[in-house]
């Protein structure tokens, strides 16, 4: 998976961006109220927008659905700014995860940190709301909502 | 008994067609400056001085009113500067700020200080003015941002984080001021300072730790019981703040910072009208004070300090957009788009209007302010074509 690299914008919201595999920046910066910004990075200038498009809430789904992506992630970032104290985080199984192979239910992820996986990502697929038995395979990233301790407890129990 | 109804009638008769003359000019006078695409802060200044004392028309019977509106815009401006950022926004400030803030203090709040003292004003007159040239305009610059789509580029996280450390550097600065302006001997002011410091210190730790406990409280309400207990709290709080001599604004500025979470989004989507509609009066009554023969006067230090100060801001630009390895373009524009001064500069003048060299000191903010609300966005647009002209007499010297 590309790499997205995520910048606070206190007082307005985040910008989250990445390199398309011909070499172009591209960055999205989600508003607050849920407004987008999509700009393409100038090559002289790495800091400047060469093309900025304004795009409302609506614009974002269409555009979302033109390009075929998921909603998981859009709609997880939305409640992670809502929700003080809610944390959101990916996490990837190495291939020397000692959980792979397990499922959800083994690693009694939710009675020991409170924290529930919301979906898993596996290559281009994505499984919505996984239930306790649920096995998980090097490689998948998955989508945990939490405190931010109980994250850090999920990865140590995914990495074990 | 009829007769008195009838002359209390009569005033508020007078009153009301004032006020309302009045409202209709800065409605024109913001619709303009829209049009223009900067503050109307400025605007508003213009128009103060010519209903103020000495300018074309004279109001009289409303002023009361406009005295007491003005003190609460102030209020109501410094509690949406406390909404403006989470706490989670100021924590990571806070630990990232240091360098960027100290660099931005040192160059811009600096030169106002020296040019009071050279100026030969009380030394409570002089800080105030480090204040005005220090802290950079929030609305005017987050405006410019968003007007000329640069949300995005690689420099504004800077921008925006200089901005975050100002607000908090504000929290220290406003009881300081307050204290300086009301102590007389150097003992008492130092220890003014330091019950002042210390109050805010536990009052911020506690806002920031307990401050989800009444945010989660206060969510509750509808919109109506929100709107009235945020400005209920605002006052009672800026009323205890001023009666410790701590100054009213710090707490407005701190129930500010106390909201959190859902109730904080809610508050400022309610508060803003209001406080547009208080912010204008605010302005306005500042400019009432200014006679406006001694603004001439206020001309020349006030572009003195535009260009120091101007200098100043492309350096806390330079050094804030650098930490985040921006490079020379987006450095210089970040310097330039601090630049624009507005609404908290004259907040921190009104502060010492009634002080020894206190109405020469407002008379050079509000200059100093009509000059960088109205060049800073000027400069911010143009900004590239500086940083075009430099690199390329850089390169070449550079071996490789």
């Amino acid at each position: 998976m590309t790499e997205i690299q995520e910048v606070q914008l206190p007082g307005v919201g985040v910008r989250l961006d990445f390199t398309t595999s011909l070499g172009e920046r591209v960055g999205v910066v989600v508003h607050r109220g849920g407004r987008r910004e999509l700009m393409v990075y100038d090559r002289d200038d790495p800091d400047r927008c060469s093309t900025v498009l304004q795009l409302s809430v609506e614009d974002a789904h269409t555009l979302n659905d033109i390009l075929g992506g998921s909603r998981v992630a859009e709609v997880t970032t939305t409640v992670g700014q809502e929700i003080e104290g809610l944390a959101i985080d990916w996490l990837t199984l190495s291939g020397e995860s000692g959980f792979a192979g397990k499922t959800i239910g083994d690693g009694m992820i939710r009675t020991r940190t409170g924290v529930s996986i919301v979906a898993v990502l596996r290559g281009e697929t994505t499984f919505a709301a996984p239930g306790p038995s649920f096995t998980l395979e090097a490689g998948d990233t998955a989508v945990a909502v939490g405190t931010p301790p109980g994250i850090a407890e999920v990865r140590a129990i995914l990495e074990a | 008994m009829t007769p008195i109804v009838a002359a209390v009638g009569a005033e508020i008769a007078t009153a009301f067609v004032e006020i309302g003359l009045i409202a209709l000019v800065l409605a024109i006078l913001a619709r303009l400056a829209s049009r223009l695409g900067i503050t109307a802060v400025p605007f508003f200044l213009i128009a103060g001085l010519g209903l103020g004392e000495g300018g074309v028309a004279d109001i009289g019977v409303s002023e009361d009113f406009v005295a007491v509106g003005a003190e609460i815009g102030v209020l109501l401006l410094l509690l949406t500067l406390g909404l403006e950022y989470s706490s989670e926004e100021l924590r990571t400030g806070l630990k990232t700020g240091g360098v960027p803030g100290t660099v931005d203090a040192i160059f811009n709040f600096v030169p106002g200080l020296v040019v009071g003292v050279v100026l030969g004003w009380a030394f409570p007159a002089a800080v105030l003015l480090g204040g005005v040239t220090w802290i950079s305009s929030s609305g005017v610059i987050s405006k410019v941002l968003s007007d000329l789509d640069r949300l995005g580029y690689g420099e504004t996280p800077s921008i925006l984080n200089v901005l975050v450390i100002e607000d908090l550097a504000m929290a220290v600065y406003l009881p300081v001021v307050a204290a300086l302006v009301a102590g007389s001997s150097a003992l008492q002011t130092a220890t003014t300072v330091g019950v002042a410091l210390v109050t805010v210190g536990i009052v911020l730790w506690l806002a920031m730790s307990y401050g989800h406990v009444m945010s989660a409280q206060l969510d509750r309400g509808n919109n109506e019981a929100l709107l009235l207990a945020v400005f209920g709290l605002t006052l009672l709080v800026g009323g205890l703040a001023q009666k410790l001599q701590i100054s009213a604004a710090i707490g407005a500025f701190l129930v500010g910072l106390a909201l959190s979470g859902p109730v904080q989004k809610r508050a400022r989507a309610l508060i803003e009208p209001l406080r547009d509609l208080f912010a204008a009066i605010f302005f306005l009554f500042f400019a009432f004070q200014i006679n406006p023969e001694e603004l001439p006067g206020a001309l020349l230090p006030a572009l003195i300090l535009l260009v120091i100060t101007g200098l100043g801001k492309l350096g806390s630009g330079w050094v804030a957009a650098g930490r985040l390895g921006s490079g020379v373009n987006g450095r210089i524009r970040a310097g330039a788009t601090l630049i624009a001064r507005g609404e908290f500069s004259i907040v921190i003048a009104s502060l010492g209007i009634g002080l020894a060299d206190g109405a020469q000191l407002g008379s050079v903010a509000a200059a100093y302010v009509l000059l960088s609300a109205v060049v800073g966005p000027l400069l911010a647009k143009h900004a590239d074509r500086v940083a075009d002209a430099l690199p390329r007499k850089r390169v070449p010297a550079r071996p490789g």
